[in-house]
């Protein structure tokens, strides 16, 4: 059970790693406070331990498959590609997504182009379109990400190992609960002959968050 | 002025890209958020009021989980859900819990 490090924030100044990294089998403060939380809530008959349960098994089950499918379907279909951008929830549904996932807040697809590259941040928490890439990845939500991406997209781009032309110009999105991004980058190139399900597996999480663009395998 | 929140374009050092799993515990406390909100017992912008409600002090110190809980925790308090006295019992039960263990 010794999971090394895993803590999810960024490294503030004045806030230091103890020698012994913090395992999963600590129960710390704030993981006693859970159980507290969750079995108060279970005692009031305010909520189950079932419902816990599907919950969980609903987060487990979303990863950025979900979102590399859309990708791939916008690739392959303009007229799904067309729809995406005007009106992301309708194509979702379309799709079999759930309309219960987007009710609560909107979703728009930004779509990158030779002339254009779209990054996504949500510089106040961490704000993220969960319901097509599950649960964000630690950097989206450090405090290094949130603060530099909307000042110098550029050189943070750069520490993510993506150079791009002058010419083109960054444009960096900030969430919010109520509206969330979703990248639709470009289609790698000499990949006209491959098939929606051959596509999907080169759209990658970053590349639709916006610190990577999608490459055609070597 | 700034809400300590709000880091947009305040100095920061290089960005950490080495994976962190999302621990078990950490899905329960989105799986409670989520249920919270289904209940509309607390709304994400509720959350977000009590996570900025915090003070920067103890907002940088904790985890993101961490801090998720806590504001949760303060927010079924001010709203009655619970009481601080219900809440310190229960925490002392599973700490007592915690000490049977072999």
């Amino acid at each position: 059970m010794n999971e090394p490090h895993d803590h999810h924030h960024a490294h503030a100044a004045g806030h230091r790693h103890p020698p012994q990294a913090d395992h999963d089998d600590t129960l710390t403060y704030y993981r006693r406070l859970e159980i507290a939380v969750r079995e108060l809530l279970i005692e009031k008959g305010i909520i189950t331990a079932g419902e816990v349960s599907k919950v969980i098994e609903d987060i487990e089950s979303r990863s950025p498959e979900g979102g590399a499918r859309v990708v791939a379907r916008a690739w392959s279909d303009p007229k799904f590609r067309e729809l995406l951008l005007r009106d992301a929830t309708s194509a979702l549904t379309s799709m079999g997504f759930e309309l219960a996932l987007f009710l609560d807040t909107q979703l728009v697809i930004v779509e990158n182009t030779p002339d254009v590259h779209n990054v996504v941040v949500c510089t106040l928490c961490s704000c993220y379109p969960r319901m097509l890439l599950g649960l964000p990845p630690a950097w989206y939500k450090s405090r290094a990400y949130r603060a530099r991406v909307v000042s110098e997209p550029r050189a943070v781009l750069r520490e993510f190992g993506l150079e791009l032309w002058d010419r083109v110009a960054v444009r960096v999105h900030d969430s919010t609960a109520d509206l969330r991004y979703l990248v639709l980058p470009m289609r790698p190139p000499r990949t006209e002959h491959m098939s929606e399900a051959e596509l999907t597996a080169l759209v990658t999480r970053d590349s639709m968050i916006g610190t990577a663009v999608c490459r055609a395998p070597s | 002025m700034h809400g300590y929140h709000d880091l947009g374009g305040t100095p920061a050092g290089p960005i950490e890209k080495e994976q962190h799993e999302v621990q078990l515990w950490e899905k329960r406390v989105e799986a409670l958020l989520l249920l919270m909100k289904r209940r509309q017992i607390q709304s994400s912008d509720e959350n977000r009021r009590a996570l900025e409600s915090l003070g920067a002090e103890v907002y940088h110190a904790l985890t993101y989980s961490e801090r998720r809980i806590l504001a949760l925790s303060n927010n079924l308090i001010s709203k009655g859900v619970f009481s601080v006295e219900e809440l310190a019992a229960k925490l002392k039960q599973v700490e007592h819990r915690k000490n049977q263990l072999p």
